[in-house]
C-alpha cells in the first residue's frame, strides 16, 4: 500500500483535509490568520480564539463520543451547561464575599455536584429503566432549561467575581484555561479507555449489548459511568461558558451545543450505530466545526448566507467520507490502475 | 376505509363546528366584557436579553395590577414556537392575543386564523411584514430606525471635527429579526452621507452576549485600527467589551461603542466609561399594552402605530440614571 493511499483510506483523511482546506481559505482572506502575538500575558491570535472557543463544544463531544459508542445519545448536554452555570452563579452571587477564591471552588464543586446527579439521571433511566437513550436525555434537554430557569429567575444574572472569570479568561503560560481543560479532558478520556479494557467494554456493549453481558461485562455500571461523565464534561463546559460571557444565560448557554458534539462526533467518523469510536476523531470534528464559524467572521460572509455556507461544509464532509464515495473513489482507482496496464502491455 | 374515512370527516366537521364556536363567542362577546372578565394570550420572544425579560416582567406586572388574566408563553426565540402558542390561544378562545413576533416574515397563516376566530392581534415590540395589515389591530413598540439614526446621529456629531476615516463594524442582532434590519437601515441612512464612515465588518451576534464576543474577537483580527462598534443591542456590546479588552485595548477610549436597549448591565458599563452612547428602546411598554388591549376588546378604534416614548445616555447622562434604573 502506497504512503498516498494509506492516508486518503484514512477515516480521518476527508475531515482533516476540509479543516486544512477552511484553514486556507483564512489565510487566503486575512494574511495574518497565523499569527499569534502575546497579549496581557495571553496568547492572543485567530488559532487561539478557535482552540479556546471550540474547548466546550470540544469537551462535550468528548464526552458525547463516549456515550455514542455505546449505542446511545445524550440531548441533555445543553442543559446541563446551562444549569451548572445558573448554580454557580447563583452560589457566587449569594454569598457575602464574592470574589474570594474559596466562594468559587465552592460554586464550581457544587455545579459538579449537580451535574452528576443528573448524569446518574440520564444513566439510570437508560441502563435500569430501560428507556430508549434519545427519549431518556430528551427529558433533561426540555425540563434542564427550566431547572436553570427557576435557579436564575428568568434573568441573565451578571457574574463579575474574578476568581470565576478565571475558568473562561484565564491563562496558564499563556495558554487559555479552557484549552488546558479541554486537553486534560481529551487525555483523561484516552488514558482512561484506551490504556485499560474500559473502552473496549464500550465498544462491545454498543455492539451488541446483549452478548457483551453474557461475556460477563457489566452493561449497567458502564452506561450509567458514560453519562455521568457526559453530564461532568458538559459542567464544565457550561461553567466555562459562563465565565467567559460573565453571566449566566439560562436561555442562551449551550444552546444547540447537543448538535454541535453529536455533528463533531459524526464528522470524526464515529458511527451513531455505535461501537468503534475515535476520540482524535472527535477532536478534529470539534475543531471543523469551530473554524467553520471563525471562517464566516473573518472571510465576513453575510449572516443571511451563513447557515448555507456551513450546511454546504458538513454536507461535503459527510458525503465525502461516507462508505459509498470511498467504494466509487476505489473503484474509480481501480479501473485506472487496469488502464494503465492495459495500455503498458 | 370507506366507513373510517366519513368518520373522520365527521369528525372534523365537527371539531370545526366546535372551534368556530367557542371563536363566535369570544369574538361576539368581546365588546360587553368587563376588564376584570377578559383572557389575554400574550406569546413573548423568549428570554434572550436583559431587555427582553425586563419587558417580560412590565407585561405581567401591568396586566396583574388591571385585574386581566394573562396567558404567557415562552417561544425560547423560535418561531415554530410561537405559531404553536398562538394557535393554542386560538383555540382556548382568548379575547385579545399581543406578541412579539421572533422575526418579520412567516404570519400570514397563522394571523389569518386568530382573524377568522375574530380574536383582534397586536403586535408589540416588533412588527411582521405582512401586505394585509388588517391581519393585526395595531403595533406597539419603538420606532427601530430612528434608533438606528440616533445611534448614527451620535456618531456623525462625534467626529465632526476630524476628517480621518471612521472604520466601523456593526454587530447585528438575530438576522431576519425587525430590531436588526431597521438598525442596521438607519445607522447607515445617517452616516452614508459622510465618505469618511466606513462599515468595515457587519456580523450577527444573535442579541447574546457570548455571540457579540466571539464576532467581535474575530473581526478585531481580521479588520486593523477599528474606531468604533456598533451592537444593535447592550448584551452583544458586553461581549464586545470582554473581547476587546483580551486583546489589550480600552473600551470606551481605543475602541467606541454605541448600543442600543440601555438595560441595566449597559448602563452600568456606560456610566463606568466603558461604552460611549446608549440609544434607548423602552421594554416597559405593559401600561401601555393594557390600555390598548382595553380599547381594542372594547371594539374602539385604535391607531395601526403606536410608538413607545425613549430617549437617549451619554456616560455623564447614565451615571445620573443609573440609581433609579429599574431594569
Amino acid at each position: 500500500m502506497t504512503l498516498l493511499k494509506r492516508i486518503t483510506s484514512s477515516k480521518l483523511f476527508w475531515p482533516i483535509a476540509m479543516l486544512l482546506a477552511l484553514l486556507v481559505i483564512d489565510v487566503i482572506a486575512f494574511p495574518g490568520f497565523f499569527t499569534i502575538q502575546i497579549r496581557e500575558g495571553a496568547l492572543y491570535g485567530s488559532v487561539i480564539d478557535i482552540l479556546r472557543n471550540g474547548s466546550p463544544t470540544l469537551m462535550i463531544a468528548i464526552g458525547m463520543t463516549l456515550v455514542i459508542a455505546t449505542q446511545g445519545i445524550d440531548l441533555s448536554v445543553g442543559s446541563v451547561c446551562a444549569i451548572a452555570g445558573a448554580v454557580a452563579a447563583a452560589i457566587i452571587l449569594g454569598s457575602p464575599n464574592p470574589d474570594s477564591v474559596g466562594t468559587t471552588i465552592v460554586a464550581i464543586g457544587t455545579a459538579i455536584a449537580v451535574s452528576l446527579v443528573l448524569g446518574i439521571w440520564n444513566g439510570a433511566l437508560v441502563a435500569v429503566i430501560g428507556i430508549q437513550p434519545i427519549v431518556a436525555t430528551l427529558i433533561l434537554m426540555t425540563a434542564g432549561r427550566g431547572i436553570a430557569m427557576l435557579i436564575t429567575k428568568g434573568q441573565i444574572i451578571t457574574v463579575s467575581s474574578d476568581a470565576f472569570r478565571y475558568l473562561g479568561s484565564g491563562v496558564i503560560f499563556g495558554v487559555p484555561f479552557a484549552v488546558v481543560a479541554a486537553a486534560v479532558t481529551v487525555a483523561f478520556a484516552g488514558l482512561l479507555t484506551r490504556r485499560t479494557a474500559l473502552g473496549l467494554f464500550i465498544e462491545s456493549t454498543g455492539i451488541n449489548a446483549r452478548a457483551s453481558r453474557m461475556a460477563g461485562i457489566r452493561a449497567r455500571g458502564l452506561l450509567i459511568l458514560v453519562y455521568v461523565f457526559c453530564a461532568l464534561c458538559s459542567a464544565v463546559a457550561g461553567l466555562i461558558l459562563t465565565s467567559s460571557q460573565t453571566a449566566a444565560d439560562a436561555n442562551n448557554t449551550g444552546l444547540f451545543i447537543e448538535l454541535d458534539a453529536i455533528l463533531a462526533v459524526v464528522i470524526g467518523g464515529t458511527s451513531l450505530m455505535g461501537g468503534r469510536y475515535s476520540l482524535w476523531g472527535t477532536v478534529v470534528g470539534a475543531l471543523v466545526i469551530q473554524t467553520l464559524v471563525t471562517t464566516v467572521y473573518t472571510v465576513g460572509i453575510p449572516p443571511i448566507v451563513t447557515m448555507v455556507f456551513k450546511a454546504a461544509v458538513v454536507a461535503a464532509v459527510c458525503l465525502l467520507q461516507s462508505p459509498k464515495t470511498a467504494e466509487y473513489l476505489n473503484a474509480w482507482r481501480r479501473r485506472r490502475v487496469l488502464r494503465t496496464e492495459v495500455a503498458a502491455s | 376505509m370507506k366507513k373510517f374515512v366519513t368518520g373522520l370527516a365527521a369528525a372534523g366537521a365537527m371539531l370545526l363546528a366546535l372551534t368556530g364556536c367557542s371563536a363566535g363567542a369570544s369574538g361576539g362577546d368581546g365588546g360587553e366584557k368587563a376588564p376584570e372578565d377578559l383572557i389575554v394570550g400574550f406569546a413573548q420572544v423568549g428570554a434572550e436579553s436583559g431587555w427582553r425579560t425586563a419587558n417580560t416582567k412590565d407585561v405581567k406586572r401591568a396586566f396583574e395590577e388591571a385585574g386581566i388574566e394573562l396567558k404567557f408563553s415562552d417561544a425560547q426565540q423560535k418561531q415554530e414556537n410561537q405559531i404553536k402558542a398562538i394557535r393554542s390561544y386560538i383555540q382556548q378562545g382568548v379575547d385579545v392575543i399581543a406578541f412579539s413576533p421572533v422575526v418579520e416574515s412567516g404570519w400570514d397563516a397563522v394571523l389569518q386564523e386568530a382573524k377568522d376566530a375574530g380574536i383582534p392581534v397586536i403586535l408589540t415590540d416588533r412588527a411582521v411584514d405582512s401586505e394585509d395589515d388588517s391581519l393585526y389591530e395595531t403595533f406597539l413598540g419603538s420606532d427601530f430606525v430612528e434608533e438606528g439614526k440616533k445611534a448614527g446621529e451620535w456618531l456623525v456629531e462625534e467626529y465632526a471635527d476630524s476628517d480621518d476615516p471612521v472604520k466601523i463594524i456593526q454587530l447585528e442582532g438575530t438576522t431576519g429579526a425587525a430590531p436588526a434590519i431597521d438598525r442596521a437601515e438607519g445607522f447607515a441612512d445617517v452616516i452614508k452621507d459622510d465618505s469618511k464612515f466606513e462599515i468595515v465588518a457587519s456580523q450577527t451576534g444573535d442579541f447574546t452576549r457570548a455571540g457579540g464576543k466571539q464576532v467581535t474577537e474575530a473581526l478585531l483580527k481580521s479588520n486593523s485600527d477599528v474606531d468604533v462598534i456598533y451592537s444593535h443591542n447592550d448584551d452583544m456590546g458586553l461581549g464586545a467589551i470582554e473581547a476587546i479588552e483580551e486583546a489589550g485595548l480600552t473600551p470606551g477610549e481605543d475602541i467606541k461603542i454605541i448600543t442600543v436597549d440601555a438595560v441595566k448591565d449597559g448602563m452600568t458599563a456606560l456610566a463606568e466609561g466603558k461604552i460611549n452612547f446608549i440609544v434607548e428602546c423602552n421594554p416597559l411598554l405593559g401600561d401601555q399594552l393594557v390600555e390598548l388591549v382595553k380599547k381594542v376588546a372594547a371594539g374602539e378604534d385604535v391607531e395601526k402605530r403606536v410608538v413607545t416614548e425613549e430617549t437617549t445616555f451619554t456616560q455623564e447622562e447614565a451615571k445620573e440614571a443609573l440609581p433609579d434604573r429599574k431594569y
